[in-house]
This record gives C-alpha cells, structure tokens and sequence, in this order.
C-alpha cells in the first residue's frame, strides 16, 4: 500500500480512537477499511471527505446475518479506503451520510428504495427507482426475502400521479418531456421547471428502463451474471464484463494470460473510442449541424464494423471470461484493426479541425451547462465529465489494470467545465485510444488467452474499470458452487446523471438537448 | 461554412445497396445459429450450454429458436463439436406472427416510425439509431422516425418491457392512427432475453401487445432491423424464426 494511504490510516488510529477499527484489505488490493458504528459513520466519510482529500466512489449494501453498508472511496491519487457499519438484521435505520457528502445522495435515495433502509436526515426519500405511480409502499425487491424471479401482483397505474414541483414562484410552469420523446431515445422523463426563458429545475426521472439486474443476478452462476454484465449497458458491454471478470478474478487469484489482457485493453479502447466517436455524433446532431453529424456517424459504424469483423459481435459481447478471453484473436487480424482504427483517428482529427472553425457550431457549446471542479467532486462526478471540469481522475492510471501502467497515453483534463471543454476531452481521449490499440497490436504476446484452471471460491471482492463514461465499480459476492449472493454495480452513469442538472439549469430551453448531448449520458447504465 | 458542403460531397456515397443487391460487408451482422445436424446425445450437451433455452435437441440434431438467442457464442465457441454459425450474409431473418400481414400498396414506400425503448441494455436502441447513418440511410426507403404516436404506422419496439413502461407503451399504442402494425426488435422484446421473466420485466412484449414483425438478434444488425421493416412494408418475405433440423436436412 501506498504510504501516503498508510499515513491516513495510521491518523485514523488517533483521530478516531476507540470509535474506529482500522483494518488493511487482503491481496494487496491497495485498500484500507475503517469499521465504526452507525452514529459515526458521516463524520468519519467526511474526516476522509473533507479532511483527506477522498471522493465518494459508491455504496454497496448487503444483507447477510446482518446488514453491512460499506462507503467506498478513491484515494487522493490513488488507492480505496472502505467505511463500513454493521447494522443488526432487525434495525432499518442508519443516519445519512449525504448531509455532508452530496455524492452520496442518490446512492441512499436508491438503497432507501430498494432495501428499505431509512437514511435519517436524508432530505428527499421515496419515489425513484421504484415509480411510485406504479408500486405499493413496503415493496423491498432487494431484500432476500423478495422474490424476484416472478412478477408482483402489479396494481393500475395512479394517473393522478405527479412528479414533486420544486420552484413555487408565481407563473411558473412546469413541461413535462418524455419517457418517449424525439426520434429514438432512452426512456428518461424530465420535468423542465421554468418561469418562462430559461430551465430553473431539471429534475431527470430515470429507472423506467430499471430491470432489476442486481436481484436477479442473485441465486445465478457466476458465468450467467456475466451476460447480465455485458447488458448493463449495451454501449459499454465490455468495460461492464471486465469489471466483473476482475472482481472475480482477484477475489478466486485467477491468473489472466499476458495475451488475454492486452487483448482485453486493446478491446477496452476499441469500445471507448466507439463510445467517444457516438457521443461526439450525437452533439453534432444536437446543434442540427447535420454534415458533421454524418461524418461521425460513418466513423461510428465503421468502428462498429471494425468491432463485428474482429470478434464477431459489433458490441464485443461474449468475449470476456473469468481467467481471459472466450475466444483468440488473430495477430493479424489485430494489426489490420489497428491500421483501420488509426485512420478513423486521422478521419476524427479533421473533424475536430473543421469544428474548432465553424463559429455557429462553437456558439451553441461554449459557455454552455458549466459544471465547476467545485460542484463536479461535490456530485461525485466521473469520467469524461468530470475531466473536463478539471477532476482527471482516470482508473487507468489511478488503479491500473490490464497492463495499463505498461503503455503511453496521457488523461487529457480542461478546466472551462462547459460543454465544449466536454467535446475536446471526448476527442481527444478518442484519439489516446486509437493510440493504445495502435501500440497494444505490436506488443500482444504469444501464448494463450484463457486459464484453463479457473476455480471459484466463496467470499466479495471489488473490481474497476474506467468505462468510458467513467468509473464503474463491481461488487461480487459469491457462495459455495460459484452461485452469486450479491451483485452490487455502480456504474458512472449514475454519478454524472446526479450531476447533469448542475449543468442543465438557467439556462435556456433550446440549449436543454446540447447540454443533455455532451453529458453523453447512458439511461440504461444508469437504470440497470 | 462552405467547408461543410464540400467535406459532404467528398465523401461520397456510402449507403449500401440492400435490398437491391445483398450487403457482404464484414462486420456488420453477429450471425445467427445454424440447426446442425449432431448425435443426440451431443445435442443434448449442446442445448445444457445455452443460457437461454435457444437451443432445443431434436432426434438428428439441434433446432434453433432464434426468438431466446442472446449471442453469448457458447454454442460455437470450445472444442467438442461447436455448432454451425451463420456469418454476416445471414441478417435477413425478421419473422411474421400468426398477427402479421403488411400494410399493403399505399404504405409500401412511406412508413413513420416511433420507437418506443421499453427497457433494453442500450445495444439495440443504438442499432436503430445507425439506420439513420450514411451506411443505412433508411430515408431512401421511404422511413422514417417520428418522435409523435399520431404521425406512426409502425410501433418499433425495443427492450424487455418493464413495468414502469407498461403504461408509457400502452399509451404510445393507443394514440396512433389505425392502420398501425407493431415490430418487436431484440431477443429481449421477443422473449426477455437474459431479463425476463422476473419482477421487473416481462417475457417479450408479445405478451401485451399483438406483435406482428419480429426480429431476433441481441441485438439485430441494422440490416436485419431494416429487414423488418422492409417485411411490414411488404418489399420483402419474412424468414422462419424457428429453424428446425429436418428441414434444413430436407433442403441439403
């Protein structure tokens, strides 16, 4: 462990005397736990909040003989500290952490929701995951006592229903958008608050794509949760699976082959730089500049092309397994998606060239949804986002995995927190990766891509990738037979969700769909 | 802006030519399972390995229902007799329902589409998307999306449906004009995929909606959605989403 984290749990020892049981994690996972009792659990996430320079990472609950809440955070630089309580099985009731740590918020809002757990002086519980228009009180899906493989006898939705209005100003008026809206979209609906020119409130309801997928993971084998892994989000399949893959991974001391890893890297990136290229089509074609929108959406099928030729599924699905890889790929055939992949690069380089220069274009982004670096660690935010509003936090090179310490690339970072500091971090963490698959193509070694011998073994274990939309946490569980008890995802859609209406309000209506475009913002990930 | 024009221009054409001529691009389409002649006893081993019962023994070999077929590759992928895999060619694969019969002459050359995401992993929803990319450009076949129900001929459905969007559905259905015909799209719509049954999500959206297109895949190539379509319009015949062995052994 890094002696900086070292020296914060050596503090913790005297800050917290006789209310902390300071521990170090096993496996060298480069974590440390504070265990504490409920009444001290804000101020102890806050010391390390505050005082220490962590950023809430997640929140991970599980019910087992007792109830186990465990705050994860990122180290300053690097590393995990784990705060974790212990609740007896028949006590419901814990004092909420996001008071003093904002991130935090929707996490409990979530575990209140699907667990019911009270997080006392949280300021908005109720309605979230579960719409409230649809389900009864007292439903706990999360719980092990639910059973959720079969449907609950559902009631007629509450027509009468209505969303919580926030601004009480006269003349003010509220416009309802979604869940279906424009041409093909995710189910999201948005409650535009406004006195007339400019968005005051954009409260999202999201969770109408919410499929439950850490309840029906439970009871699963391992090896099933995987295909639930790489569902999470279709867009970010890959990055979703290799979080689990290492979880379980780490937690069983599976080796992974030196080729499977750069191959998975090499895939990561071809995923990311899909991502990146998508996004930057869909902002195009959110200020109606249609030509540039075409020009990325080439880019974006032949990268998907480039994915489908080489794997066989556009979406990299059913490639990864626990110890590496289901099936090899070709040097060859590496290399010529290497070459492909570094004139997509060239083709997106000129794009930006062309966009850098076309003033209408710039208008419409510039000085647009600011977040400041301030609001954007306050909301936990992650990823693309959060780089640019100047929090560069990267797991790549934060935590590195795969072999990432091994090759050069750099976390691009802008500190403007407005909607064209979010396109260049997207275009030019596109072309850090068409630059990682060009180098990783040379460097695969031989050998084989999967351990042939891969035993699994009871206990929990945490994995992480940076996805492209950001940091995605998994949390696996596992009992005897290789049969999961818990499957807990934070994903980093969730965290930048929390945070888009930072940048969503005053400003004006036409401005809302830009702003919603260069948060590139997954609802599937988000609603899981 | 004048640069826009002319970067538009040099690009050239890139839309395919299906359904005038076939599309043999690599990499555009997952492929599907092929019903292959095996033991039965190698049959059985083989439908043990499918996550989502798509795979059914029968007395020769293996029968796909391409309906639960997920593409998690266990079935081609690993040593002892993996079975057939159909590659790229065979995207034309959407199949009509017992509901199913086209629009007929007047709808065969303009189709308004709403797409309704009824809870998906995102994949599919992003598959549709591409048909309006240069590469696809359904335009030119007369489609198009709309974001209103009251503009729809077709309710293009995507995504286990789950409960929360029973009534978003049911309301998005309600207000189209009649003639008005429903595509199911992605193993989750068609049979819940890896999702349904459970609590939150339902066993393929057929169970609350007559359907009269489907179209499997996990997800479908964009041509295989733009088959679909082309199927409701009537342009062009559905294919069998139940591949049985015999009559693969008939046809060879």
């Amino acid at each position: 462990m890094a002696p900086e984290l070292l020296q914060v749990l050596e503090d913790a020892k005297t800050r917290w005397t006789g209310k902390v049981k300071p521990g170090v994690d096993g496996g060298g996972a480069a974590a440390f736990h504070l265990e504490c009792e409920a009444p001290e659990l804000p101020d102890v996430c806050n010391w390390l909040f505050a005082e220490r320079g962590f950023s809430f990472g997640g929140l991970i609950i599980e019910q087992r003989t007792r109830w186990e809440l465990r705050y994860v955070f990122y180290g300053p630089d690097s590393g995990w500290a784990h705060v974790v309580t212990f609740l007896p099985a028949t006590e419901g009731r814990v004092p909420s952490v996001s008071r003093l740590i904002h991130a935090a918020d929707w996490h409990e809002r979530e575990a209140e929701d699907l667990f019911g757990l009270v997080f006392e002086g949280h300021p908005r519980l109720g309605d979230f995951v579960l719409h409230n228009d649809v389900w009864q009180e007292g439903i706990e899906p999360m719980r092990k006592s639910f059973d959720g493989s079969r449907a609950v006898a559902s009631r007629e939705p509450d027509l009468t229903w209505k969303p919580r209005r926030i601004v009480e100003e006269a003349g003010a008026f509220a416009m309802p958008v979604g869940p279906v809206y424009s041409a093909a979209t995710a189910p999201v609906h948005f409650q535009l608050e406004t006195v007339g020119e400019d968005v005051i409130r954009a409260q999202p309801r999201l969770f109408w794509a919410y499929r439950g997928l850490e309840k029906i993971a439970e009871g699963r084998k391992a090896d099933d949760v995987l295909l639930i892994a790489e569902r999470i989000s279709g867009t970010s399949a890959f990055a979703h699976s290799l979080a689990l893959c290492q979880a379980v991974e780490s937690l069983c001391q599976i080796e992974v082959p030196r080729r499977a890893s750069w191959l998975r890297m090499f895939l990561a990136e071809l995923e990311r730089l899909r991502h990146h290229v998508a996004a930057i089509a869909g902002i195009c074609e959110s200020t109606a500049l249609s030509v540039a929108a075409a020009q990325a959406a080439i880019l974006e099928e032949e990268l998907l092309r480039i994915s489908g030729a080489l794997t066989g599924h556009r979406y990299l699905f059913g490639m990864n397994v626990f110890g590496g890889l289901a099936a090899d790929l070709e040097d060859n055939a590496c290399r010529h998606a290497a070459a492909q992949v570094a004139q997509v690069s060239g083709r997106l380089a000129t794009l930006q060239a062309m966009l850098s220069t076309s003033s209408s274009f710039l208008d419409r982004l510039e000085n647009v949804g600011n977040v400041s670096a301030s609001n954007a660690r306050d909301f936990g935010l992650v990823g693309p986002i959060a780089r640019a509003s100047g929090v560069s936090r990267d797991l790549r090179r934060a935590q590195p995995y795969c072999g990432y310490e091994r090759v050069e690339f750099q976390v691009p970072s802008e500190s403007e927190g407005d909607g064209y500091a979010r396109l260049r971090v997207f275009f030019q963490e596109a072309a850090q990766s068409a630059r990682i698959i060009v180098e990783a193509a040379e460097r695969i070694p031989a050998g084989r891509v999967r351990t042939p011998e891969a035993v699994l073994r009871p206990g929990a274990a945490l994995g992480w990738v940076e996805a492209p939309g950001g940091a995605a946490l998994h949390w696996i569980r596992l009992g005897d037979g290789g049969v999961v008890e818990r499957y807990r995802i934070v994903t980093p859609s969730f965290a930048n969700w929390h945070g888009f209406r930072l940048a969503a309000e005053d400003f004006a209506f036409q401005d809302f769909p830009i702003i919603l475009a260069t948060f590139a913002l997954s609802v599937h990930e988000n609603d899981r | 802006m004048s640069q826009w024009v002319i970067k538009g221009l040099r690009s050239g054409i890139k839309s395919t030519r299906y359904p005038r001529t076939s599309e043999t691009a690599p990499g555009i389409s997952p492929g599907l399972p092929v019903a292959t002649p095996m033991s039965a006893e190698l049959a059985q081993a083989m439908a043990a390995r499918c996550p989502t019962a798509a795979l059914e023994p029968a007395r020769t070999g293996i029968d796909v229902n391409l309906r639960r077929c997920v593409h998690c590759f266990r079935c081609a992928r690993g040593g002892d007799g993996a079975i057939g895999w159909e590659r790229e060619r065979d995207f034309e694969c959407a199949g009509v329902t017992s509901h199913g019969d086209n629009f007929g002459r007047v709808f065969t050359r303009s189709i308004h589409i709403l797409v309704v995401d009824t809870g998906d992993c995102g994949a599919c929803l992003n598959e549709v998307k591409q048909l309006n990319n240069p590469y696809y450009n359904m335009h030119r076949l007369g489609f198009f999306f709309t974001p209103t129900p009251r503009h729809a001929d077709v309710l293009l459905v995507v995504g286990a449906l789950t409960e929360h969007m029973r009534l978003p559905l049911r309301k998005a259905y309600d207000a189209m004009p009649t003639p008005k015909r429903v595509v199911a799209v992605g193993a989750c719509a068609l049979s819940g995929g890896i999702f349904g049954p459970s609590f939150m999500c339902a066993g393929g959206v057929g169970d609350f909606l007559a359907v009269d297109v489907e179209v499997p895949g996990n997800p479908p190539a964009p041509l295989a959605i733009l088959h679909g379509l082309l199927v409701v319009a009537g342009r062009k015949p559905p294919a069998p989403l139940y591949r049985r062995i015999e009559e693969v052994d008939g046809q060879g």
